[in-house]
């Protein structure tokens, strides 16, 4: 089969389902409140919003490579942009890019345009610890996992702690050599 | 560490403009969202009631908020103080705004004076989502209904507010409808104002 050149994070948003921002701006909310209720411990909170993210990188992937026709990335480097320019754009329909690259190329950051999740969001003084967005790492992380990717995702700027950017650093642990479950001759 | 020499500028959410609410993201975000809020919810509850109360309560914050909004954006900062008044303004702007449609019917319920229906034959939030035998009739409609509930309250008009699934002749999948049961003090009221 010949290889299908990549579809544009912009053509795969345009043609998927849509709802509106709000109502998902406003669960996430409702979520974060649920879970600061719940484990009281701000520290707890963003570990179960980074596992919950987790949780949906994993099932995530598979949308992913399905509508958008990316096949094998050569390197690291191909792989933050698929996330930046196609990942980001389809599934929250923002744009993000990447800068920041570590000598060695394990190493990059994603700064996003713009981020739904945090419209009529204000940190108080109590939740000052709180990755609120949280929950983007975790997919980030679970997401590439699924690709043989180790990753680590941590939150270097944020706006709601009074940075001027939202940026993801993303750094490649290692690479997981592809397993087959089964055996040849089974 | 980052940030230090710079002066923060904290983002007061009172300066920034208000969106329009055009904005929109994918469907199946929200849909891995929302089943990570339901997924969470399993781990905290014994049964299936606390589940649906727990989703009711954070249906409930949305509702709240989203009648702040609307009311604001859209109405000039008044609400309405009616019963029929707020609840076509569940059925058609709230609905409008948060699943993209009006809801598709809007009944008063024939046996009691002080129920209503909204029903919706696929409701946003179960379009992804199918119940496993053991949970009998649990409805993630939940949320919607704790929504419902949070715009209710919130304007001055308390009520339950309940979900249910509703099975449709010739149709694969039940509908769901939103039972309304206003309190006592709120028809009472309505009655007052003829």
């Amino acid at each position: 089969m010949a290889p299908v050149a990549p579809r544009s994070g912009d053509a795969i948003f345009a043609s998927v389902e849509h709802v509106n921002a709000e109502l998902f701006t406003l669960t996430y909310g409702a979520i974060v409140r649920q879970l600061l209720t719940d484990l009281e411990e701000v520290e707890e909170v963003n570990k179960q919003l980074d596992q919950m993210g987790y949780n949906i990188g994993v099932r995530l992937i598979d949308e992913f490579l399905a509508k958008s026709n990316v096949s094998r990335c050569v390197d690291f480097k191909e792989t933050a942009d698929a996330i930046a320019k196609i990942g980001f754009k389809m599934f929250l329909g923002v744009g993000a890019s990447v800068t920041n690259w570590d000598a060695d190329g394990t190493c990059c950051s994603i700064v996003l345009d713009d981020n739904p999740l945090v419209d009529f969001v204000e940190l108080p003084d109590t939740c000052q610890g709180l990755y609120y967005c949280n929950i983007l790492s975790g997919v980030v992380r679970g997401a590439l996992e699924m690709v043989s990717m180790k990753t680590e995702v941590t939150w270097v700027r944020d706006m709601l702690r009074g940075d001027d950017a939202f940026e993801l650093q993303v750094k490649l642990l290692k690479q997981v050599p592809e397993e087959y479950p089964y055996k040849d001759d089974e | 560490m980052i940030g230090v020499g710079k002066i923060k500028q904290y983002a007061n959410v009172l300066e920034t403009p208000l969106s329009k609410g055009k904005q929109e993201v994918s469907l199946s975000a929200f849909a891995f969202l929302f089943s990570e809020l339901v997924q969470y919810n399993q781990t905290q509850v014994d049964n299936i009631a606390e589940l649906e109360r727990r989703l009711e309560d954070a249906g409930y914050s949305v509702g709240a908020r989203i009648l702040e909004l609307l009311c604001h954006r859209d109405k000039g900062n008044r609400r309405e103080t009616r019963l029929l008044g707020i609840l076509s303004f569940v059925h058609s702007t709230v609905w409008k705004v948060l699943f993209g449609k009006v809801a598709d019917s809007l009944e008063k319920g024939t046996e009691h004076e002080d129920e209503y229906m909204i029903s919706e034959k696929e409701l946003l939030v179960n379009r992804f989502i199918s119940i496993p035998k053991d949970m009998g009739t649990f409805n993630c409609g939940a949320f919607v209904a704790g929504i419902v509930r949070g715009v209710l309250d919130s304007a001055g008009f308390p009520a339950v507010v309940t979900a249910h699934f509703v099975p449709m002749e010739g149709q694969q999948r039940p509908r769901t409808t939103i039972l309304i049961k206003f309190a006592e003090e709120v028809l009472r009221r309505e009655a007052r104002l003829g």
